[in-house]
């Protein structure tokens, strides 16, 4: 309820235009919205896609996705951050319906208190329901419990010529895995059923673990598998072939009395100076960061916030890159792949563009569930650079060719720039997918990947 | 000293609130906040999808009760029947939140006397309607509060919104008349005056990513519904200090603005 005459008292430059707002957590590439749609109820949906034209529109959700996924170029975005109503939840199966803006981070505020949590999160709680089916997003639990949508039981959508459709394993099965890790192209989602899985409470029962080599990590990794629930590795890609690092693993605690109190952290107010981060201070930082870590090892009691998204804790830590932004790089290689993870990781480290951001995982063997799910058999790795133009370019350019020649995939949701051969040998599906994106749906990436104008 | 929990007379309660225009913008931010609390609600809007979508998710978030109440509040027909569904199936409310309206573009309202009626209707004639029902049994019972959600556009007509701002004017004028009208009965009147917030009713002004975040206005009317307190409330607090300054420009360089 306000007037205009607010807006109009500050001059404002017009460089602050609504959809500007609208990047992707890289903050690369810039790109231009033609219009941004904010629904603020489900029922306003079917209009907008009616007056939209062919492959114009993309629904968008917190911009969590790091390239260009969740960008559509001189065409339009659905913002359904508005569509996060809560709208049932059993409480004898753990089965919650929501609408697709509804955050990792609403769940876990309602439903942790309880005794309930979400059965798969990434690592951060940003991200809304729609994001996390639309990617398929994994975490650290991915070797016990699949994807996020393994446990999305059934889901509304609104698509361009059917109207509202239910579609679930039983029912409009091809487009229920299509719209699964489908990156927003099926069609708008209006409400999804979750399954969530009981805990004792806020606390997980963690271990850190430090590691010398690769294979040492392969080792803990395997050990671990059995016994934790959660498992994840961190490491310093300047080491070369011989990296070191810190496994962490946990388990949901049988602690429930303990009070627990969610850590808030201060939130970066601008973008830094891109020089601050050079080689020099992330080798520094990484020496101090496992050192510190490598002192606390053992285990501890640790809240989830801690345990689960530790980065969250500095708001907007994408601004740490600069102005110019950041690309992430998460490949997966098979298993069987040893030598090209270390002529990955050779690569990364003459480059001398090493990040303060290696996470490692092993993936398991859980059957994919959406037809363009990245998570397979295998070790998965993520990186972030610092965006410096074409060396960087040419860096991620030598790294595809590994990925390429051992089988690997890169993942969607972290990408920018790689190429359609790549994402055609990443994704050897694509094509059955096609057939089921909506009309009127399009984005920035599938336009880039499939060569599609 | 000793401690008496059971009398805490200065916490004025905030359990059961009746809110016209539910499913605006910043209604839906004051009501996840207030089923937070485990408040019960009565929710009053034109439609009973979004009704319906909202009464599961404020029960899901805490709300101890939510009922409804489907109606098209710019009739002034419909007023008693929202009335009675109130006083029969809601008995007992201690708060009102008035929170709809609209801002038409206002270009248009300046070629259709029609369309100027309306802008004036919604905001204007039909809050006084209702209101003034509400008004009279508050005043009966001696108890409770009356908060509304006007405008700083109402502080002072401008070139470009003032149908708007001047049915939001006169609307704060009517709460400044009540509230000196009920004063005596012990029931409160507090008039919001928000500044420019990111909803559905703003989305289409330029600008919009620098106006206030609506779960932060929302913040700022939760807490003074439980204070009971200020009388009138400029959300985010810096536009009390703004229009204070837009108020003493003089009328012949105001004149000239083009705002």
């Amino acid at each position: 309820m306000t007037g205009q005459s607010a807006a109009h008292l500050k001059r404002k430059p017009e460089a602050l235009r609504a959809t500007d707002k609208y990047v992707s957590w890289g903050r690369y590439p810039a790109v231009v919205h033609r219009h941004v749609y904010k629904p603020a109820w489900n029922d306003q949906i079917p209009s907008i896609i009616e007056e939209s034209p062919t492959a114009s529109l993309l629904p968008y959700g917190l911009g969590r996705s790091y390239g260009d996924s969740c960008l559509n170029a001189d065409r339009s975005l659905i913002d359904c951050r508005r569509l996060n109503r809560f709208l049932g939840f059993d409480e004898s199966t753990g089965i919650l319906r929501c609408e697709s803006g509804v955050t990792f981070a609403d769940i876990i505020d309602l439903f942790l208190p309880r005794g309930w949590f979400l059965p798969v999160t990434p690592g951060t709680q940003f991200v809304t329901v729609g994001g996390a089916i639309a990617n398929d997003v994994h975490g650290k639990n991915h070797h016990c419990a699949g994807t996020f949508g393994a446990h999305v039981q059934q889901l509304g959508l609104y698509r361009s010529n059917e109207g509202l459709l239910t579609c679930g394993p039983n029912q409009n099965a091809g487009l229920f895995h299509a719209t699964i890790g489908g990156l927003g192209l099926t069609g708008v989602i209006a409400w999804a059923d979750i399954q969530l899985r009981r805990v004792n409470g806020p606390w997980i029962d963690a271990e850190l673990v430090p590691f010398h080599s690769l294979s040492a990590f392969l080792d803990l990794s395997n050990q671990s598998d059995g016994r934790f629930e959660y498992t994840v590795a961190w490491l310093d890609c300047f080491a070369g072939r011989n990296p070191r690092g810190i496994f962490f693993r946990g388990n949901h605690s049988a602690e429930s009395g303990k009070i627990f109190r969610p850590k808030r952290g201060p939130e970066l107010p601008f973008a830094l100076p891109a020089w601050l981060l050079n080689r020099y201070t992330v080798k520094a930082f990484n020496t101090t960061y496992y050192r510190a870590h490598a002192a606390r090892k053992g285990s501890s009691l640790v809240g989830y916030d801690a345990f689960f998204y530790p980065l969250d804790s500095v708001r907007q830590w994408n601004l740490l890159y600069g102005k110019q932004g950041f690309l992430q790089y998460q490949c997966v290689l098979p298993q069987a792949s040893l030598a090209a993870f270390e002529e990955l990781l050779d690569r990364i480290a003459r480059s001398g563009l090493g990040s303060f951001l290696g996470v490692l995982k092993q993936f398991g063997d859980a059957p994919p569930v959406g037809m363009l799910s990245f998570p397979r058999p295998g070790l998965t790795l993520a990186l972030d650079f610092a965006m410096r133009g074409q060396r960087t370019f040419e860096l991620l350019r030598s790294l595809d060719e590994v990925v390429l020649e051992s089988g690997g995939a890169l993942y969607p949701a972290k990408d920018a720039r790689m190429s359609p051969a790549l994402f055609d040998s990443s994704f050897p599906r694509w094509q059955d997918f096609v057939p089921y994106i909506d009309p009127k749906m399009s984005s920035s990436f599938w336009r880039r990947v499939t060569e599609a104008k | 000293m000793t401690m008496h929990p059971q009398t805490t007379p200065h916490q004025p309660p905030l359990h059961k609130v009746i809110v016209l225009g539910a499913t605006s913008g910043i209604a839906l931010q004051v009501e996840h906040l207030l089923a937070a609390r485990g408040c019960e609600l009565l929710l009053v809007a034109r439609s009973p999808e979004r009704l319906a979508a909202l009464q599961s998710d404020l029960l899901l978030r805490g709300a101890k009760q939510v009922l409804i109440c489907p109606a098209d509040l710019s009739q002034i027909a419909y007023h008693a029947r929202v009335f009675d569904f109130a006083r029969r199936s809601f008995p007992g409310y201690d708060t009102l939140l008035l929170a709809y309206g609209s801002m038409q573009d206002q270009k248009d309202s300046e070629s259709s006397i029609d369309l100027l009626l309306d802008e004036l209707n919604v905001n204007f004639v039909s809050a006084c309607a209702i209101l003034s029902l509400f008004a009279a049994d508050f005043e009966q019972r001696q108890s409770g509060c009356i908060a509304a959600i006007t405008s700083v556009a109402g502080d002072r007509g401008r070139r470009s919104n003032y149908v708007y701002g001047s049915a939001k004017g006169a609307l704060s004028l009517f709460l400044q008349g009540l509230r000196s009208r009920l004063h005596p009965a012990g029931v409160k009147v507090i008039t919001i005056k928000p500044g420019p917030v990111q909803t559905p009713m703003t989305d289409h002004l330029p600008n919009v990513a620098r106006f206030a975040e609506p779960d932060l206005v929302a913040r700022d009317i939760v807490h003074a519904l439980e204070r009971r307190s200020p009388d009138v409330l400029y959300t985010p607090k810096i536009w009390r200090y703004i229009m204070t300054a837009v108020e003493h420009i003089p009328e012949t360089v105001f004149k000239r603005l083009s705002f």
